[in-house]
Formats: structure tokens, C-alpha cells, sequence
């Protein structure tokens, strides 16, 4: 094998194994903390019809998946010493973030599979509560895109 | 109905004994091998021997009479025994890589007629995931959607032939989705990962609808106990299922990098 290709730090593929993880812990988060542990929705929600089932368990399945592969791609990037760890914490912030806004906007809002939280007067804080939250780490995650980019261009001039 | 259990309890002597006497045999038979190589001096895997262990450890405490009788009446004990039997023994067994022992182990006829079975064509449609899907969640559909289960309540033939398919069906899809053992029609990995996630989504899927919608029907079962049952095939199924993605990117990573870790030392 070529040295200076098994040296080569891949950039692009270190940033999607950080958005893989990143997308499936935060859908981790969100299944155990607040499905599980705070039961805030529920193991099974009374108030979705049968095809709210089963997109739960396709979510949860993929989540599972997503964060096994994620996990053994990362060690193979290790091992190949092509992880650029810069750009897969980027790309980790930006699946956590982006997971948690679509969640919030789409999940909640747009297709209204299921709420933050049943039995409460004002939803209006747990929802912004839940999307200001994904902005935030959204925005970590552009700030490190653009930080791991301009120590890219350091290092090439 | 209590008269019924005390038929099962008074047949139970022999219906622990035969399945036990065959586990034994199978693990008599791993360890046996297992020897040979080490006195061959070639290097057998201890990690593969241990699983073989653990699978057949599991195998015995799903059939062990305090479990069998608690499964017999309440649907939370056949629900450990059918994730012992079904999902986490298989596991054990398969990863053990019980074929490539034999046709190291075995006279070269003997290892020939093994792989011609393999090669044969029921088995070679057998090892693609997707029949291999079907047979094992879709017993399990089967077996909690219509009267099956309750009629295995009362037949104890149909009772032995429903976990003989659990075990069979469960060693199958694991050696079609992650075996290590030889597999002539393996699909690629796009495919088996795309299978094991319809697994996870339909096991999953299952357990939820037993636990709303009170399935199986028309049992002795309390709604309470059903949907305890339900949870513990959804958690329990879970586990065995995350080992399964685990064990299917450990052999992805170990086919990328033969280096970077042996589950077989040279």
C-alpha cells in the first residue's frame, strides 16, 4: 500500500461519520430521556394512530444503527489515520443540532406526530425550550465547520 | 386448568431430559473439537469457544424446569424464554463458528459433504436474509396475531415445535445477516444491514402493537401481564438486536483492517 495515500486525512468522510453520531445520539437522547426516563411521550402515545408506531420503531431501529455504524467507522478512520478529529467534532454538533430542530419543527409542528410534553397549559416554552436548543448546537457545529476550515487552509498556504 | 399444568409437570421429566441431553451432545461436540485442533497445535479462538458456551449456557437455563413451568402460565416467563431460545442463544452459537470447527475437524469426506449440503440449493436460498427474515419475524407475527399461541398453551408437540422454530429460525438469520461460518448466497452489505434494520423496526413494531392493542388474543392472560410481556420483548428484543449490529460492523471492520484485531490469533 502507498504510504502517503494511508496517511491521507480524510476530511469529507470525518465530517459525515460526526453527523452519523451526532444524529444518532441525539435521537438517543430524546428516546431515552424523554420517552423513557421522563415519559413525557410515551413508550406507546395514546394520542398517534397505528403509523405513529410504526415510525417509532423504524426512528429507533436507525438510531440504534446509526450509532453502532458511526461508532466502528470512526475506529476505522482511527486506524487508517484519516480521521480529522476538527471536522468529525463539527459534523457531530451539526447531527445533534440538526436532529433536534427537525425533530421540533417537523416532527412536532409540521407532521404533529407527537408533542414535547402532553397535559400542560402553554406548550410555547417546551417547544422553544426544545428548538432554541437545536439552533445552539447548530451553531457550535457551524462555528467548528469554520474553524476546522480555516486550520485547512493554514496548513495548505 | 390446574389439572391441566399437573399432566405438563408429570410428562416433564422427559421433556426437560431429551432437549438438554442434546445440548449437551452439541457442546460435548464444540469442546471435543476444539481440542483436537489445540492438539493439532492450530489455534482454535477462545473467544469463539466461549460464545459456544454462552450460547448453549442459555440454551439450558431457557429449558430449565423452573423456567419452562413459569413460562407455561404466564406470558412474561415464555417471553424471557423465547429471547433466550430465539435471539440471544442463536447468537451465541452462530458467532461460535460452529461450521468452519467442522470442516477443519472432520475427515476430508465427511468435510465435503458438508459444504455439498450447504452448496445445496435449499440451503443456498436459505443463507440470502430476506427468507431468512421471513421465517423469524414472520413466526413471530404468527405466533402472537392468530390463535397459535393459545393452541400451543394447551399441545405441548406444537408447544416444542414452536421453540424448535424460534431457535432454528433465530440461528439462521444471524448467519445469513453476520455468520462468520462459509454462506454461499451471503447478499452484500447494503442489503443485510437494509434486512436488519426491517428486523429491528418490525420486532419493535410488534411488541408496541401487542402492548396497545392487547395481543395475544383470547389467552388466560391479565391485560397487565400482556403488556408487561410486550415491554419485555421490546427492551429484550432490543438488546439482542443491538448485539447483532455490533457483531455485523465488527465483522464489516475486520474485514476492512485484517490487522487491526483478531478474533483469531495466528
Amino acid at each position: 500500500m502507498d504510504l502517503t495515500e494511508q496517511h491521507q486525512v480524510d476530511t469529507s468522510r470525518s465530517r459525515w461519520v460526526g453527523v452519523l453520531l451526532g444524529v444518532g445520539v441525539m435521537a438517543a437522547v430524546d428516546e431515552i430521556i424523554f420517552h423513557q426516563l421522563l415519559a413525557w411521550h410515551h413508550f406507546y402515545d395514546q394520542s398517534t394512530p397505528a403509523i405513529g408506531l410504526l415510525t417509532d420503531g423504524l426512528l429507533h431501529a436507525a438510531e440504534l444503527v446509526a450509532i453502532v455504524a458511526g461508532f466502528f467507522m470512526l475506529s476505522d478512520l482511527h486506524y487508517r489515520r484519516a480521521l480529522a478529529a476538527n471536522w468529525a467534532w463539527a459534523g457531530f454538533f451539526l447531527g445533534l443540532g440538526g436532529f433536534q430542530l427537525f425533530d421540533g419543527i417537523v416532527d412536532h409542528k409540521v407532521l404533529r406526530l407527537h408533542q414535547v410534553r402532553y397535559g400542560v397549559e402553554d406548550i410555547l416554552p417546551y417547544d422553544i425550550a426544545w428548538n432554541l436548543a437545536g439552533v445552539i448546537l447548530l451553531a457550535i457545529g457551524a462555528w467548528l465547520t469554520w474553524r476546522a476550515r480555516s486550520a485547512q487552509h493554514h496548513t495548505a498556504n | 386448568m390446574t389439572g391441566q399444568h399437573m399432566d405438563m409437570g408429570s410428562a416433564s421429566m422427559a421433556s426437560y431430559l431429551v432437549p438438554w441431553l442434546l445440548v449437551a451432545v452439541l457442546l460435548g461436540a464444540y469442546v471435543f473439537a476444539v481440542l483436537q485442533q489445540q492438539r493439532a497445535g492450530k489455534q482454535w479462538s477462545r473467544w469463539r469457544t466461549a460464545s459456544f458456551i454462552l450460547g448453549c449456557s442459555l440454551l439450558v437455563i431457557a429449558m430449565a424446569p423452573g423456567l419452562a413451568q413459569y413460562a407455561h402460565h404466564d406470558l412474561r416467563g415464555h417471553m424471557v424464554q423465547h429471547l433466550l431460545v430465539g435471539m440471544l442463544a442463536p447468537l451465541g452459537l452462530v458467532l461460535a463458528a460452529p461450521v468452519t470447527l467442522a470442516l477443519r475437524t472432520l475427515p476430508v469426506s465427511a468435510a465435503r459433504s458438508i459444504t455439498a449440503l450447504l452448496k445445496s440449493r435449499p440451503v443456498h436460498w436459505l443463507g440470502h436474509p430476506v427468507p431468512a427474515l421471513l421465517l423469524n419475524i414472520g413466526g413471530m407475527y404468527l405466533l402472537y396475531l392468530t390463535p397459535l399461541y393459545t393452541l400451543t398453551l394447551t399441545n405441548p408437540f406444537l408447544h416444542h415445535l414452536v421453540h424448535a422454530h424460534f431457535l432454528l429460525a433465530g440461528c439462521l438469520f444471524v448467519w445469513a445477516i453476520a455468520g462468520p461460518d462459509f454462506n454461499p448466497n451471503r447478499a452484500g452489505k447494503y442489503t443485510r444491514l437494509a434486512v436488519l434494520f426491517v428486523s429491528m423496526a418490525a420486532h419493535a413494531y410488534l411488541s408496541k402493537f401487542m402492548y396497545a392493542y392487547v395481543w395475544p388474543r383470547n389467552t388466560p392472560h391479565d391485560v397487565a401481564q400482556i403488556q408487561e410481556a410486550a415491554q419485555l420483548m421490546y427492551y429484550g428484543g432490543d438488546f439482542a438486536e443491538l448485539l447483532l449490529v455490533i457483531a455485523f460492523f465488527a465483522s464489516w471492520y475486520q474485514r476492512r483492517n485484517p490487522h487491526a484485531f483478531k478474533l483469531q490469533p495466528v
